[in-house]
Parts: C-alpha cells; structure tokens; sequence
C-alpha cells in the first residue's frame, strides 16, 4: 500500500475544521487499513473491488413472507450478481439481520419493518424502509443512505463510520454510540445516552434527548432542537456558526425533516475534550513512547 | 438473555394461552432453557385456582423413590386442604409433578399457602381468582401442549423464555414469579438485578419468603410488598427504579392490570403495540406480529418508562 501524503489542507477540510469537526489526524495502521485507496485500480471510490455492475433500472422483487432472513439476504446478492440495481422487499416481518453486508450500489425498498441488527455492515445502498426497525440498525455501516418512516429501536446506527442514517420517528437509546463518520438524522425524540462515546461524524436530533446526551464524546457534532434531559460527562454547548446552518438547512430539506421552528432553534453540542485527550498513537506505538 | 411478552385484551376473553404460547414460540432463541406462562382466565365467584409443584423435574431421574414421594405429598395437601376447611371441586395433574386445584375456600389464602409449602417439595406457583401460573422446562411448544395451554381462554397472560445466567435450569428458578402471598399477581423480568443479596435480605426481614435463588424471584417478592403497604401497581414499578440497581426491564400481571418497567440504562429490550382493544408487548417485534402479521406502529419504551394498562 502507498503511504497517504498530507500536504495542505483542502478547503473542503478547512471548511470542516471551523465546523468544529475533525480536529483529530489519524495516524498508524488504521490511516494505512482504511484510507489508502489507490487510485490506479480500476475500481476506486465508492466502488468496491468486488461489487456487482448493477442497472438500477433493473427491478425485482422478494417476498419474504415464508422466508428466513439469511434466504432473503443470499437472494438479495444473487440478484446483485444478475445487474439488478433496484430490489423491493416485501413482507420483511420485523425479522432479524435483514438486508445487511451489502456491499453494493443498490436502491433497496422494504416495504414493512426489520427487526434487530437489519442493514448492519452495509456500504453503498440508498435505502426506504416504510415501517420501523428494531435495535441496531445499520451497525457498521460505512456509506449509502438510509431512511426510515417510522420508529427506531436502540443502538441506532451504532459504530457508523459514513453514510446518512435517518429515522423520521423516534429513536431509542444509545443512538450513535461509538459512532465514527457520517450522518445521523432523528425526526422525533432519542432515548438516554445518545451519542455515548462518538468519535466522528454529525448527529441531527429535531426533538428532544434523554439524560447524558453526548456522554463521553471524543468528537464530532450534535445538533439538537429541541431539549436533552441533561449532557453527558464532557460533552459542552457550542456556538452555532453559518456553516453549520446552511449544512443544517441543506440536510433536513433533503430529508423532508425541516422542524416548524426552522433551523435557528437548532443548538450546537461538541466535545469539551477534558475527559479524554484523544490521540493518534496505536496501542504498540504508545509502548514505543512510553 | 431471556425473552420476556405480555398481552392484553380489553374487548373480552379470547385464546390467551394460544397467543401466549405463539409469542413464547417466537422468542425461543432468546432462553431455550425453560418457559413459563401466567394465564389470566374468567373467574368464577367465591372459587379459586392453584397451581402447585411437587418436585423438581430433574427429581424423577435422580430420585428412584420420587413417585412414592410425589404421591405422599398429594395426600398430605389434599388431607391439609381438608383440614383448613378447604372444597375441592377438581383436581388436574398435567405432569407427574404439577398439579392444578380449583377449590373453594372461606379462609386466609395466605396461611392456605405457607402451610402447604411446609410440605417437602411442595411449591404454590400461583393462587388466585384468575391466575394460573405454569412453567416448566422446555419450549413454548412443549411446555404449552403439556399443560393444555392452547384451549386456555382469559383476557390477559405473560410469559418468559429463559436462558440461565444467574442460577440453575430448573422450575424453580423459571419465571413467571408469583407474588406470593398475593393472589393473582405475577412477574416475568429480563436482565440481572445486582443488588439481589441486600434487597433479599431486607425484604426476609420483613418476613417474605423465597424459594429460589434467581434474581428475578426478588422482583415479585418486591412487588408484593409494596402491595402490603397500600402501593399502586404503577407506585410499586416507579419505586422499584430507584430501589433495584442492575439492568432490567419486567412486566407484572394482576388480575385487571398490566404494568412494565424499564431500568435507568435501557439495557434490555422492549417492543410495544398499543390500539384500542389491545396492547401487546415483547422482547422482540417478532413476538407481537405472531398476534398481528401485517404490518403495525410499534414503539420502545424509554428509560425509566413505567407503563400501567387495564384490561
């Protein structure tokens, strides 16, 4: 693997510093593990090395109705491997791991509900789910979209590292936590402990929050319209600057998620970063230091 | 892990065993250990209903005298029944060591109850109008085909699906609890409660019995006594946040109510289907949807959520 060179910054990257966003550089092996892509492989980008040439104009649908959830996720990569781009789920019954390790571009439709750990692992799908999913939901993803009509469970996009996640209900407890990139949208209200122990990423919550919001945030950005019942350890008020409205205003029209009150109700939570002093060392190269 | 459910009707009797036994089905994968149920049946005025235990299960592979034994202890309950005064109108032995009474009787059913567990083995797993407690160890489907659950009709039950983490795979350790010495009240519980040993303690010295060693035992126990003191069902789940440290969610039963409580983190998990005529709630959505297929608004309960429901 060719090493990354960082050279000056970016005005993308500028632009998300004064956001308050990314104020950390990752070094050792996980800047090598996961953000060397090397351009000159003919797949690149969101492109995986081994994902299916898909034609999202391309239809098909499964009934899973009498089907167990490991049948339905084979038929799922199957018809990946056939060039279908866009797959309808039905009758998905609030069962279990659904639709999760695609690795695919994909429009993916589930017309119902999902029950615990659906869509975990995935990178790349734009997904509609039209009922609600149980805990867990989308864990790991890494890219694509997903949204959601009803309620969420717990664990709401536990550990994600990118992608938008948006549930226009509400959303249980621990939402986001360990999260590490990307997006995560809430229409309604979110449980306790939201946000526990994130890392990276933005997190929009249009309703209220439970106790310890943002507890024990290394970093990242919470947005919040309406109330948390209290702030997590470490987790402080922050100014909201113009680019987080614009970035806010942007966001929830894609969504069809603007709260009445409009942007300006949104309040800011970062990291006051006195409980951890998060750095870049792997745990062999501390032992070297120390 | 354990999967806990519970269901009630407020538009009138119906399969309620049926239903349980279906959501219990459901949810084997979360504690393939042993399951039980609390049936709430039409009453019937001045009766009651017990259910009783006269040995382990186990007893009948390690014990070569356990049915001489069982029978001795028949005797002795049917001669103290006699003897306290109590009318026996039937008698039904589901297995070798479970027993149900439908009895009638004028007397303290709380004296009923403790003299008859001063019989060795004998254990009352519930007592009431409406209750009828059974458990026993193996799936939904087998304990339910074994008891005769699938012809139960009543207007609300809960149930439990164990895996065994903090005691032994044994009926007594199985939930429902019974609120003994409280006729019709019942408890199934998911998580680990961590300061049982104190709370056990304090509530023995109040003179409370338990009859196991599960963590979940105290929950009923618990309930119980904050029922003594003149507390609502819905005072007693509020009380008991502050009171129980650990992860728990639980669902208690009387004979009109249906209550659940949630712990401080909101560790264990809890789906919930309300309408009109029926609220049904469960580990897992898989669980309601055996009751309802198509497709429902569910939601989940906060942390520190209480929630009370009349039949």
């Amino acid at each position: 693997m060719a090493e990354v060179a960082r050279g000056e910054l970016s005005a993308q990257e500028l632009r998300s510093h004064e956001m308050g966003m990314h104020t950390e550089q990752l070094g050792g092996r996980s800047k090598l593990a996961f953000f060397d892509i090397d351009l000159n492989e003919p797949h690149h980008g969101y492109s995986l090395p081994n994902a299916f040439d898909v034609d999202f104009n391309k239809r098909a649908e499964i009934d899973a109705a009498e089907l167990p959830a490991n049948a339905v996720n084979l038929r799922i990569r199957q018809l990946m491997r056939d060039g279908y781009g866009t797959i309808v789920i039905k009758n998905p019954g609030a069962k279990h791991s659904m639709a999760v390790g695609i690795l695919n571009r994909l429009n993916l439709i589930i017309e119902g509900s999902l029950g615990y750990f659906g869509l975990g692992l995935i990178d790349g799908p734009n997904v509609r789910i039209s009922g609600r999913v149980g805990w867990s939901c989308a864990e790991n993803m890494m890219s694509g979209t997903i949204l959601i009509e009803k309620n969420a469970g717990s664990q709401f996009g536990a550990a994600i590292r990118g992608g938008d996640l948006v549930c226009k209900g509400d959303v249980g407890s621990r939402t986001g936590i360990d999260m590490k990139g990307g997006t995560i949208i809430v229409g309604g209200n979110t449980g306790a402990f939201t946000g526990f122990m994130m890392q990276r990423g933005r997190m929009v919550i249009c309703g209220n929050a439970g106790k310890n919001l943002g507890d024990s945030m290394y970093d990242g950005t919470i947005y919040i319209g309406g109330q948390p019942a209290s702030l997590g350890v470490d987790a402080v008020w922050a100014e909201m600057t113009e680019l987080d409205r614009q970035w806010l205003e942007r966001k929830l029209r894609m969504y069809d998620l603007k709260p009445k009150g409009g942007i300006e109700i949104f309040r800011k939570i970062v990291a006051g970063k006195q409980l951890w002093n998060y750095d870049n060392l792997e745990p062999t190269e501390k032992k070297l230091v120390l | 892990m354990c999967g806990i459910a519970g269901v009630i009707h407020r538009d009138g009797a119906t399969s309620v065993g049926k239903e349980m036994t279906a959501m219990l089905r459901s949810l084997k994968h979360r504690g393939p250990d042993s399951t039980g149920f609390a049936v709430y049946g039409v009453s019937t005025p001045d009766e009651y209903v017990m259910r009783l235990k006269l040995a382990e299960r186990e007893d009948l592979d390690k014990d070569h005298h356990i049915r001489k034994k069982i029978r001795d202890r028949q005797l002795q309950v049917d001669e103290l029944l006699a003897e306290l005064g109590a009318e026996t109108l039937e008698v039904t032995e589901p297995t070798p060591y479970a027993r149900r009474y439908r009895l009638r009787y004028p007397g303290d059913t709380r004296r009923l109850a403790t003299d008859i567990e001063q019989i060795e083995g004998a254990e009352v797993l519930s007592f009431g109008s409406a209750l009828e407690l059974i458990k026993d160890l193996g799936d939904a489907t087998d304990v339910s085909a074994q008891y005769g659950l699938g012809t139960f009709r009543g207007t609300h039950a809960i149930g439990h699906t164990r895996m065994a983490t903090e005691s032994d795979v044994d009926i007594r350790s199985a939930h429902p609890y019974w609120a003994y010495p409280y006729n019709d009240i019942s408890v199934v519980h998911n998580g680990q409660i961590t300061n049982y040993w104190i709370m056990r303690r304090e509530m023995e010295r109040l003179g409370h019995r338990f009859m196991s060693n599960c963590d979940s035992e105290l929950l009923a126990v618990y309930t119980a006594n904050n029922l003594e003191q003149g507390a609502t069902l819905e005072d007693s789940l509020k009380a008991s946040i502050k009171d129980i440290d650990g992860v728990f969610t639980y669902v208690v039963a009387t004979e009109d109510e249906l209550g659940m409580a949630k712990d401080t983190m909101a560790a264990k998990p809890m789906v919930l289907y309300e309408s009109d005529n029926l609220v049904a709630l469960a580990s897992e959505e898989v669980a309601i949807r055996t009751l309802l297929p198509h497709e429902i608004d569910t939601s989940d309960p906060y942390d520190e959520e209480v929630r009370v429901w009349q039949r």
